[in-house]
Formats: C-alpha cells, structure tokens, sequence
C-alpha cells in the first residue's frame, strides 16, 4: 500500500509536467489546426531560462518561475508572428516543416551557447516527510500543486473569461470570429503567450524535479507530451491535462514492473493501443464542419 | 436623398477568386434608415459584396460607410465602425451556447448597461432564445440559428446589417416571421443591406432593389417598380 502511494506520487509529479506540455499542444491545435512541433524546445528554452536566471542571475524561485515563463512565452509569440503567421493559408505540411525547422533552431542555438549539460542547483531547500513508510519530498509537492493550479487557472480562462470564449469560437470557425469584432490575430498570439508560457514553466518544473538539463531534453518530452495530447483528444484543453496524467501513471507502473528500458516501448504501444479504442482521444470529437 | 444621409457607398467594386474576377464593378449606395436589397442569382456575386464591404476578402474600388474609407481597415475594426454581418449560412458557433454566441458578439463594447439593455430586446424579439440560452448553438433548428444570427448583429450595435440570405433553408413560415422582424428592425432605426435569392420578398419589405447578374448590376430601382418589372417577374418572380 506504502508502495502505491509513493509510485502515485511519482505518477502525478511526472504526469503534472506531461499535462502542462500537452496543454500548450493542445491550444495551438485547437485555435489554427496546426501541431506545433517547436514546442517540445520551448519546454528545453524554460529550463534554460531557469538555469540562466537561477545560476546568473541568482535569482530565487517565485521570479525565476514567473520570469522563464515570460521568456518563453514572448518567444512563442514571437515565433508564431514570424514563423508560422504568413504561411496560415499556406499547404499545412509547409507550417509543419516550419515549425521542425524551429525546433531544431532552437536546439541548435542553445548547443552553440551551451555545449555541455548544465546542473540546476537546487532553488528550495527540499524537505521529506514520512508519513507511514511514504516518503514525500516538499519539491514533489510543489511541483504537484503548482502545475494543478497552472491548470485550474487556465481551464478557468478557457471556460469562463471572455478571451477564452474567442478562443473557443475561433476553434470552431475562425473564418466568422472577426465578424464579431475580435481581433483573430490577437487572440491567437493570446493562445500563444499561455500555451507556450505554460510550457515554460514545465521546463523550470522539470529541471527543479530532474536537474540536469541539455538542447535535446525537449525532443522526447515533447514527443510524449504531443502524444498525450492526441490521446486526451488534440484540441480539448481538459483531454490534455487527462492525457498527460496517464502518460506519468503509465510509465510509472512500467518502470515498477518492468526493465526500465521497456518503459517508453510500452508506454507507447499502450496509447497507441488506447487510440485504436477512441481514435479522436478521449475527450475528442470527429471535427463536425469543414476544417 | 442627400449627401449626408447616405450611409454606405460602394463604387466601382470588383473582387477576384483566384485571378477569376467574380464582381465587374459594382456600384450602389445605402442611404440611413433604408432596407436596400440585392437580389440575383446563386454565384451572382452577393455574397462577395457584402464580404467586401466587411472586410473578409481583398476588392478594388470603395468602399466607403459614414465618409470613412474602409478598404484597408481590418474586419474587426469594420464592426467597430458600425456594421454587422450575418454571413450566409448564419455563422453560428457550434460549441458556444446561446448566450455566449450573443456575448461574443458585443466584444468590443465596455458600455455595460447597455449591453444589457440590447440583450433584453434580442431576447423580447427572439423569446426562444431567451429560453435557449443555456443550449449549444449547435443544438438549435436552422429557424433559431438564424433568429441567433441576427440577434448576435444587435448586440454589436451597429448602425448598419448586412443580412446574406436570412431566408436560406428555412420553412415559408419561418421566412415570415424572420421578414416581420426585419422590418422591425428597420422601424427602430436600423438600416439593412439584405442579399437574398426569395425576390418576392425582399422585394416586398425593401425601399430599394438592385439586381445582381453574373457579377454585374443590371437593373435597380423602388422595392414597388422592381416587382412590377416583367423581366424581374420572369427571372425572379416564378413569372
Ligand atoms: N472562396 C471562393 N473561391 C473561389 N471562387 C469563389 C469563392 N467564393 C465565391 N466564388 C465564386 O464567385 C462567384 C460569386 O459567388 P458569391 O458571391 O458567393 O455569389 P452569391 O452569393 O450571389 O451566390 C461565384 O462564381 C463563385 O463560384
Ligand atoms: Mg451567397
């Protein structure tokens, strides 16, 4: 029982991260149908800001928090406007290899500055409280709670402000929203800013809960977090929060049972498995209008 | 008319598809307080003028409402000028409910109270959709989408409609209640540039008639002089 508890705890940490990943996946899909595959090396850029900020700036947590989620969210701004805005109405492959060749900017630029991994010191004195035979870490409960307040603020913005509203309509038909007299443009940069920010404070969560971080620590992260994504049903905010707990659940148990080598194979074939079940992810529809 | 009653002015408009010209040049003008249709054919082009005139689609010519030029002017900065659209096909979102389709559509206004206000006399007009309000907008009968359609143009508060269609798939029933109100409408101070292919009607409720031909206008004159015209009645009138 002990047991279960502490793996539950090791699930919903890595899980949390995963969620806050798929989230931004998810947003973007949702508002211009379009996956953004730079976004696993924007999760890499915040851990680098929470390395660049911690280490040179000597900054601790709540701003180095708060400010590698800025960064991270102006770049994505910035990468939408410049990168992927003109070709909108271009042939969908071209935003996709678009948004690779970002990717692997990014990775590219932050080798050149960094060659080597770098270590995270740690931001928070961690405390440990046992509790029966379980042993929880203070860190492990930050980065639990944090990321799930992350998510209740943001299914709060989608569902409940007038922003998210925008957002909502432009998933559905952006071709009307300016009849409304919203600015599609800005309401996407919106999207943008959170979907991204949200990523950037995984990567400070992240390298908190696993500190060595390198350029191509957000390729496989992004990948599996792209995958919860398509499993919670790509576009449906509350879908990639659920996609991402079950990816920690699942390799978690994995990693109990197995050789730790098999955790992604399986891991995999059990969404791939899941998505033969509900091809449109769990919380997914078929698109009802023409896309 | 006057100079300073003329609301809308469309001169020499042509819009392209793909380098395939779809409107040569079309000219009209909408004065305040008017209903003004355009009637034609389907692929005549009435879709695209008012696409235009709210800034969906690239043009030459002007395009020109309240003396402002609005060619370069975004759509949503269109609305804040003044003029909504109800695209064909009512544009309802689907995974919005009732109330928030209508809220979206007042966006740019900080005015609360009355935002309130227009809210209360959508729903006096539209009773169902008052009913409604907690419903997806996908979940209404063609009838309310429309009744929501047009609701959603009161609530951004322009002065100016643009309606594509209003009638299109609804019952003869429903046309008349959706006409009935458009009139209304129009009573109260609103001014409508309704596109519509059911002539007999749209002939009956407008001021003034153009008639679209392959992009072109051929014919315009009085609601009354239109339906009276022999080659109208042939074209557009079942004879
Ligand atoms: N998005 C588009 N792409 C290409 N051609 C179009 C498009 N929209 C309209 N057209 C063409 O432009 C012409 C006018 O269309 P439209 O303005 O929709 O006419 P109407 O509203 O009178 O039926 C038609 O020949 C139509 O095929
Ligand atoms: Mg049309």
């Amino acid at each position: 029982m002990a047991y279960f508890f502490q793996q539950l705890l090791n699930a919903l940490q890595l899980g949390s991260i995963y969620a806050l990943i798929a989230l931004g996946y998810t947003m973007v899909y949702g508002i211009l149908t379009m996956i953004n595959f730079a976004h696993g090396d924007l999760f890499m850029v915040g851990a680098f800001f929470c390395f660049l900020l911690a280490v040179y700036l000597k900054l601790s947590f709540v701003p180095t928090l708060l400010l590698s989620m800025l960064g991270v969210a102006c770049l994505g701004v910035i990468i939408e406007r410049l990168a992927y805005k003109p070709l909108r109405t271009a042939p969908r492959v071209s935003a996709i290899i678009t948004a690779l060749g970002v990717g692997l900017f990014l990775e590219n630029f932050t080798l050149a500055l960094s060659p080597y991994p770098k270590h995270i010191p740690p931001l928070l004195t961690n405390v440990t409280w046992t509790v029966g035979a379980v042993s929880i870490s203070s860190l492990q409960v930050l980065v639990i709670v944090l990321s799930l307040g992350l998510m209740l603020i943001l299914d709060f913005v989608v569902w409940r402000t007038k922003a998210g509203m925008a957002m909502r309509a432009i998933s559905w038909d952006k071709t009307i929203v300016p009849l409304m007299g919203v600015s599609v443009n800005k309401i996407i940069s919106l999207t943008f800013a959170i979907g991204t920010g949200l990523g950037g404070a995984a990567g400070v969560l992240y390298s908190l809960a696993y500190p060595v971080i390198d350029p191509y620590m957000g390729i496989m992260v992004g990948w599996k977090a792209f995958i919860c994504a398509v499993v919670g049903g790509i576009g449906n905010v509350r879908g990639a929060m659920i996609g991402g707990f079950i990816l920690g659940a699942v390799e978690i148990l994995v990693a109990a049972f197995f050789p730790s080598t098999y955790r992604d194979f399986v891991a995999f074939t059990l969404l791939l498995g899941l998505l033969i079940l509900r091809p449109y992810g769990i919380l997914g529809r078929p698109q009802p209008q023409k896309v | 008319m006057t100079a300073s009653d003329l609301l809308l002015t469309v001169s020499g408009l042509c819009v392209s598809y793909e380098g395939i010209e779809a409107l040569h040049g079309v000219s009209f003008e909408v004065a305040k307080g008017e209903i003004v249709t355009l009637i034609g054919a389907n692929g005549a082009g009435k879709s695209s003028i008012l696409r235009a005139v709210s800034g969906l689609v690239p043009y030459a010519g002007a395009v020109v409402y309240t003396g402002k030029d609005l060619k370069n002017l975004p759509a949503d900065r269109i609305v804040a000028a003044g003029i909504a659209h109800v695209p064909e096909g009512r544009g309802i979102f689907g995974n919005l409910t009732v109330g928030e389709n209508l809220k979206l559509a007042a966006w740019q206004r900080r005015d609360k109270s009355a935002v309130a206000r227009d809210l209360d006399r959508v729903f006096d007009l539209f009773p169902r959709l008052r009913e409604r309000t907690k419903q997806l907008g996908g979940m209404l009968s063609g009838g309310e989408q429309q009744m929501l359609a047009v609701g959603r143009a009161l609530m951004s508060d322009a002065e100016l409609l643009l309606l594509d269609e209003p009638s299109m798939g609804l019952s003869p029933v429903l046309v008349r209640e959706i006409f009935k109100i458009i009139s209304e409408i129009n009573r109260e101070g609103k001014t409508v540039l309704l596109v519509e292919q059911n002539a007999h009607l749209a002939l009956q409720i407008a001021r003034r008639a153009y008639v679209l031909e392959t992009g072109r206008i051929v014919l315009s004159g009085t609601g009354r002089e239109l339906a009276g015209n022999p080659r109208i009645r042939e074209a557009y009138l079942g004879g």
